[in-house]
């Protein structure tokens, strides 16, 4: 006899329900306020996460963050997942003038919703459980995690034990004259990496220009609305049809100084940024690039040292050494580390290959967005003041008339 | 009445970037156009609001010539670069008609008091060009033998006081000073344009190419001023300035400026009285600030007075926009060079993208970048363009602000022959009791002295003269109060005139290179708009 059950009694549980949508993971960083006093001042930002992954507690949450909670995310990610290429961050910005102005904590948490939209919507880093204590956790686990991390010592002890190591091969290429650092010959790699700092320079320099080219239109705007205003001036002294005449112009030209300070703002937000956005991706490629040098290096290196520890035994052997079983032992984790740096190298390479098609697409996609921003912004503009001084015409020639 | 406006003007001084942008506009069409000099009558003068030769030409600029039409290969890319820039447009077609629209309405405007050759038949243009070092041998006492520049001064006319149609003299700096001196005399209480400074010339200085170019310059603004005059424009000084060949006759300066013009007022009489009476006149004006707007007695005239203290607030007012004018174009020129640079940046990713692609992204990013690189450098030829414009458009307020400083100096003349008159009507006032008193000594006594009686005779012919020196004195007085009444009607005509056209020129011209930067932007944007988004 069959006992139907809907979630099965001593049988197979069924699987939970599938949700009908498919997996998701949306996140919004927004609300930014000042908290605190004086030097210890700072900004928190609203963080709220929408999804229905499993490993999340329910469908939405709310936590505050701060830069800081940001800059510990992105370090862990950097650390845990090399080989991809992890979304940048917007600076710390040391000014202390400009650290509360509007324009910059908006610049800001734009820049912070896109680093998380870009982590929550990458196939590998979303399953992060940085990621998830991040979007989750209570503001005191957080600061527990952040301040575990903070310092020198923040490499877990694994890690410590690399570095001892790291340095100890050093120390053996110094006493055997090998003091090159060992680099892939790989074409195609090199030339990935002229490609990326031949970017960076271009990159930098657009973006330095599309700075400036923010600053001139608020300097015609500021320069155009002082004009207005005496122009404004001389119509008053003036008088008669002249003088309204220059009042009119004066007039106008406050009015487009207003938008072209407008206009100033929107390709700040919508273009300068985006070729800074563009910039600092680079920055954390070549971040990876490092890090790639680095497994790479690693790799080369124990398989030095295994080579040599093996001479070493096959002498040990001969002799019948009673050092011969530590030396075995030695090899054998030597063989171990080999084989992990060699995994971690090649699963860098095979990250950057997927990285790099994606990073691809995207630029494309957010640098087309950028012109199509710039270029609507650009026009909206022109039209604005063709249409303003149009309008003038008419009763210029009437008043000249008159 | 004649507008003058063949205005030779110099181009801001753009830097590097501009010659690295116009080395990519390979296959310009537009830069081919040659600046065209302004030749011929004056009826094209006034369709200035848009350049009048091609769309994107070049207004007409001096011999530094336009580094648009000095086309340099840009070696690496030739074939990409072609098509950086569109034939001629709609946009350009609606700006071209809406300019003769324009420049019809304006002549309407101008038939009045500008000439139009089918309204008044009279034009004079003067040009000034050529400047050719000589050596002064024989007149050492007027230059110490040193070296000196003589300039081609050129003038076309069909005036007919003129005998001729085209006829060109050489002339220094010094004849410049010396026909400015003189007109200030001739045509005392005119608003006279003020002649360019001197300045401090060393022989090193005159070497100097920028030297030697803004006195050229600013001398043939100045002849042209004079010439734009109604009045002064009949001047024979002017004329033989212009005409005659070789040197003028030295005529005496103006250094004891003062003395001389009393001197003409009362050119007679006892030396000694007038001596005195000068020397009297300079004490006061010396108190008074030389050439100062104060004189002893309030100028009774309210009108004036009331026209005075509003053409000052003017002045204050037109100082300022001017100062704002230039901030500006300033920032104007920056905006444009920025986005050219802007657009180079790009042009340098979109190589390296096509160079190094790996990916298709890379060719569609390679193909979005070169289209943001054609835009922007378009965009900024447009800014510099339209720059240039503008500085011709707002130049006229420069050039009010020197016409208030020949207001100012009328104002001089008729503060000194007030200050004559006032000091020839206390003369009178002296003498009368003089002479009262001495002949009211001379009738008490019965058979005066003889010497009593005499000065009595004398003392009476003194005062015949000095009232002749009244007579003069106060008609030169209202002369020149009448003088300045039609200076200050023609003034205001004038200012209404030129600055209703500065703003429509100023206005039109803004309207028209915004619509053809908004054209080009609208291309970028449709190209790019397979990326828009509805938020970011």
């Amino acid at each position: 006899m069959q006992q139907r059950s809907p979630n099965g009694g001593g049988g197979l549980q069924s699987p939970r329900s599938p949700s009908s949508q498919p997996p998701f993971l949306s996140v919004s960083v927004s609300d930014p306020a000042k908290m605190g006093n004086g030097v210890q001042a700072y900004i928190s930002y609203k963080v709220t996460t929408k999804t229905n992954f499993p490993e999340y507690q329910g469908p939405e949450k709310i936590v505050i963050r701060r830069y800081t909670d940001f800059v510990w995310l992105c370090d862990r990610l950097f650390e845990k997942y090399k080989g991809i290429f992890i979304p940048p961050l917007p600076e710390k910005n040391t000014v202390e003038k400009f650290r509360f102005s509007a324009e910059f904590i908006e610049m800001r948490r734009q820049a912070l919703d896109t680093f998380v939209n870009r982590i929550a919507s990458h196939h590998e880093l979303q399953q992060s459980e940085d990621l998830r204590t991040f979007l989750q956790a209570d503001e005191q686990t957080m600061e527990r995690a952040r301040s575990q991390d903070t310092g020198i010592f923040k490499k877990k002890p694994s890690d410590l034990m690399q570095i001892f190591r790291d340095v100890q091969s050093k120390v053996t290429d110094v006493v055997l004259g090998k003091e090159k650092p060992v680099e892939e010959s790989n074409p195609e790699y090199e030339k990935l990496k002229r490609y990326i700092f031949e970017l960076e320079d271009h990159l930098a320099e657009a973006q330095k220009h599309a700075y400036r080219l923010v600053k001139r239109h608020r300097e015609l705007g500021q320069s155009l609305g002082d004009f207005g205003k005496a122009v404004k001036l001389l119509g008053a002294c003036e008088g008669d049809a002249l003088g309204t005449a220059f009042s009119e112009l004066g007039a106008k030209s406050e009015m487009l100084s207003v938008k072209l300070q407008r206009e100033a703002h929107h390709l700040l937000m919508n273009f300068e940024e985006p070729l800074k956005d563009y910039v600092r991706a680079v920055e954390s490629i070549k971040g990876t690039i490092a890090e790639r040098a680095n497994a790479f290096r690693q790799q080369s290196e124990l398989a030095e040292m295994i080579k040599l520890k093996e001479i070493d035994l096959n002498k040990l052997r001969l002799l019948r050494s009673e050092k011969m079983l530590d030396a075995e032992h030695e090899y054998e984790e030597l063989k171990a580390d080999g084989e992990e740096a060699t995994k971690r190298f090649e699963t860098i390479v095979r990250l950057m290959n997927e990285e790099i098609v994606r990073f691809q697409d995207q630029k494309t996609r957010d640098m087309g967005q950028a012109f199509h921003e710039f270029a609507k912004g650009q026009a909206r503009l022109a039209n604005a003041i063709a249409d303003a001084w149009r309008s003038l015409i008419p009763k210029l020639d009437s008043l000249s008339v008159s | 009445m004649m507008t003058y406006d063949n205005q030779r003007f110099e181009e801001p001084q753009f830097y590097s970037s501009r010659e690295e942008m116009d080395s990519l506009l390979l296959h310009d069409d537009f830069s081919k156009s040659k600046p065209s000099s302004s030749t011929g009558g004056d009826d094209d003068h006034r369709r200035r609001s848009i350049s009048t030769t091609a769309p994107f030409a070049e207004i007409p600029t001096s011999e530094s010539g336009d580094p648009l039409v000095h086309l340099s290969s840009f070696h690496q890319n030739p074939k990409s670069f072609n098509s950086f820039v569109d034939p001629p447009s709609y946009a350009d077609a609606v700006i071209r008609s809406f300019e003769s629209v324009q420049s019809a309405q304006i002549s309407d405007n101008d038939a009045v008091s500008t000439s139009e050759p089918s309204v008044s038949h009279y034009f004079i243009r003067i040009s000034v060009t050529e400047p050719r070092k000589k050596h002064d041998l024989a007149n050492s006492v007027v230059s110490g033998g040193k070296n000196y520049l003589t300039y081609l001064v050129t003038t076309w006319t069909n005036l007919p006081e003129f005998n001729g149609t085209e006829f060109s003299v050489r002339r220094r700096f010094k004849e410049v000073v010396m026909l400015s001196d003189r007109l200030s005399e001739s045509y005392r209480g005119f608003f006279i344009p003020t002649r360019p400074d001197k300045g401090v010339v060393e022989s090193q200085v005159m070497q100097k190419h920028e030297f030697i170019e803004q006195r050229m310059m600013a001398m043939e603004k100045y002849l042209r001023k004079l010439a734009a005059h109604p009045v002064i424009r009949n001047s024979e000084d002017l004329r033989m300035f212009l005409q005659v060949q070789g040197n003028l006759p030295l005529m005496r300066t103006s250094n004891v400026a003062a003395a001389v013009d009393l001197r003409e007022v009362v050119h007679q009489g006892k030396g000694g009285r007038d001596l005195v009476r000068m020397f009297k006149e300079l004490r006061q004006s010396v108190t008074y600030g030389w050439g100062g707007t104060k004189p002893p007695l309030v100028e009774e005239d309210k009108d004036f007075l009331e026209k005075k203290m509003k053409l000052q607030d003017f002045e204050l007012k037109l100082s300022n926009v001017s100062l704002q004018a230039e901030s500006l174009v300033k920032a104007q020129q920056d905006v444009g060079e920025t986005m050219g640079q802007l657009g180079l940046v790009f042009v340098k990713l979109n190589k390296l993208e096509t160079e190094e692609a790996v990916f298709i992204s890379q060719k569609t990013r390679a193909r979005d970048m070169k289209n943001m690189a054609t835009s922007s450098v378009k965009a900024s030829r447009l800014y510099r363009e339209l720059n240039a414009q503008t500085i011709k458009h707002l130049d006229k307020l420069h050039d009010y602000l020197g016409v208030m400083l020949d207001v100012n100096n009328a104002y001089s003349y008729r503060s000194k022959a007030l200050l004559t008159v006032q000091t020839v009507v206390s003369e009178i006032s002296i003498l009368t009791s003089r002479i009262e008193k001495l002949e009211a000594a001379a009738f008490k006594i019965f058979g005066a002295e003889r010497t009593g009686i005499q000065k009595i005779d004398e003392l009476k012919e003194t005062m015949r003269v000095t009232e002749d020196a009244k007579d003069r004195a106060v008609k030169e007085y209202k002369r020149i109060k009448e003088t300045n009444k039609t200076e200050f009607e023609r003034l205001d005509k004038e200012k209404r005139e030129d600055f209703f056209k500065m703003l429509k020129g100023f206005v039109v011209n803004q309207a028209g290179y915004a619509e053809k930067m908004a054209s080009v932007w609208e291309t970028c944007a449709k190209e790019t708009s397979g990326y828009a988004q509805s938020c970011s």
